[in-house]
């Protein structure tokens, strides 16, 4: 890795959900310089992924708000302090420099140098879900896939795309045109997508240019993870092989730990165990806050995630300006916090 | 009051149930491995249950947001449910249940 494309900075946040948006604030006021880091490819995490329309009561002086709007209403806080954000990429390893810094590499070949990492990384990287067909691994990367990098690789090819959400209509209608065939396999006639793509996808069956197959996928038939057939039934009757080059399966995302079980860490039942003064883990230098962590009473609140960033924020401070007497002060009252927030001539 | 989850590996577990609690937590609450990623709000898909015929009916029947969240799953049959949006009481006492492929 050429360092010309190295990133020096204060802290990494290897997630950006609440959490991991919340500590953005907190080192801010505390003179740290954040990058964050995120598989998906927006901020939010579960806020954005699994229930960005669904209301949340328990955020404190907040009655009321969606995952989205909670997540707006975080980068609105953070903006002040003008984090970094790195999207649709998974932390993939950390090392040591021999300078004493933390290396942080992603999958997608960003290498951050860093003085504290912090893990907010709540029940893992989003990956997409995997169907509990046996032997399917085999398959993977060769003949089924779970999202499309280059269209190109499906020209003239018979393609079978199973689901019946937004990425599923969507990449039917992209890639009919250029497959051999293109049919969708869903296990009911009706579709959680825009109205607009269910009615393209059922114009183009009606004009006989793809197929739709409504059962559930069973078992792959190939060898050499070159796929043949896959095979389709309703309930538990067969109901025969459908002939395939390539499987694009959508069924939505889940969340894996990942690559961060191999960060040499301690983890105990894929939680991090944080002492609860400040919420570092067991390795110096590297904090877990938020769903990822576990200490005795742990409740996995957003709220309590907010609390950890806190306390990590002081230890942090102590990391990073080792020369500098932590001084513990109120946005109230602190014409100090007031200027890093930009806001000391609304509240003079 | 108690009801009969049979696990991933085909055994059967005799947990005890909750009045007002989701099958879901009764499940988790009895360690019995689900994933429920989201917790229960209907978003993911991961505590999905086949429900023992002889007790489909028993339940009320799932609505819109339930059925579409199904699409998530995986070898969804007519018995499928997510356990998070099946609520105990006591007429539930007995129901049984299997852990669905993708859940664990």
């Amino acid at each position: 890795m050429p360092d010309t494309n190295l990133i020096t900075t204060d802290a990494v946040i290897v997630g950006a959900g609440p959490v991991g948006l919340f500590s953005v604030f907190e080192l801010g006021l505390n003179d740290i310089k954040c990058h964050l880091i995120d598989i998906l490819d927006r901020p939010g995490g579960q806020c954005a992924e699994l229930y960005p329309e669904k209301p949340i009561y328990d955020i404190p002086a907040v009655p009321v708000c969606t995952g989205s709007e909670l997540t707006e209403r975080l980068l609105e806080q953070i903006k002040p302090f003008n984090p970094h954000f790195h999207f649709s990429q998974m932390a993939e390893s950390l090392q040591k420099t021999p300078e004493g810094l933390w290396r942080l590499t992603t999958d997608a070949g960003t290498v951050i140098d860093s003085k504290i990492v912090v893990l907010a990384c709540g029940g893992g990287s989003f990956v997409p879900k995997r169907p509990p067909i046996k032997g399917i691994e085999a398959y993977e990367g060769k003949s089924v896939f779970y999202s499309v990098r280059k269209m190109d690789k499906f020209r003239d090819k018979n393609i079978v795309i199973a689901g019946g959400g937004d990425s599923a209509l969507d990449w039917t209608i992209n890639l009919q045109p250029i497959a051999k065939r293109v049919t969708l396999l869903h296990r009911r006639d009706e579709f959680r997508a825009a109205p607009d793509s269910v009615l393209k996808m059922r114009a183009l069956v009606a004009e006989g240019k793809m197929d739709l197959k409504i059962a559930n996928l069973t078992a792959l038939n190939g060898a050499d993870g070159q796929i043949e057939t896959l095979t389709i039934q309703e309930e538990n009757k067969l109901l025969g092989h459908l002939p395939c080059d390539n499987l694009l399966a959508f069924y939505g995302l889940t969340m894996k730990l990942g690559p961060v079980a191999n960060f040499g860490i301690n983890l105990h039942e894929n939680l991090i165990p944080v002492n609860t003064a400040d919420f570092e883990s067991s390795t110096p230098g590297i904090f877990a806050i938020g769903d990822i962590n576990s200490y005795a009473g742990k409740m996995k609140l957003i709220l309590s995630g907010f609390h950890e960033a806190a306390l990590m924020a002081k230890k942090a401070f102590a990391i990073i300006h080792p020369d500098r007497r932590y001084r513990f002060q109120y946005t109230t009252s602190s014409s100090d916090l007031q200027g890093k927030l930009g806001v000391a001539d609304a509240a003079a | 009051m108690r009801i009969l989850c049979t696990d991933i590996d085909g055994k059967e577990h005799e947990l005890q149930a909750t009045d007002e609690w989701s099958v879901m937590e009764i499940i988790r609450e009895g360690g019995i491995p689900i994933l429920a990623q989201c917790g229960g709000s209907c978003a993911c898909a991961t505590c999905h249950v086949y429900i023992d015929p002889e007790w489909k009916s028993k339940l009320p029947e799932p609505n819109e947001e339930e059925i579409g969240m199904l699409d998530g799953a995986f070898d969804v049959t007519g018995d499928s449910r997510l356990a998070c949006q099946l609520i105990f009481n006591e007429k539930l006492n007995g129901l049984k249940l299997k852990l669905a492929p993708g859940s664990v």
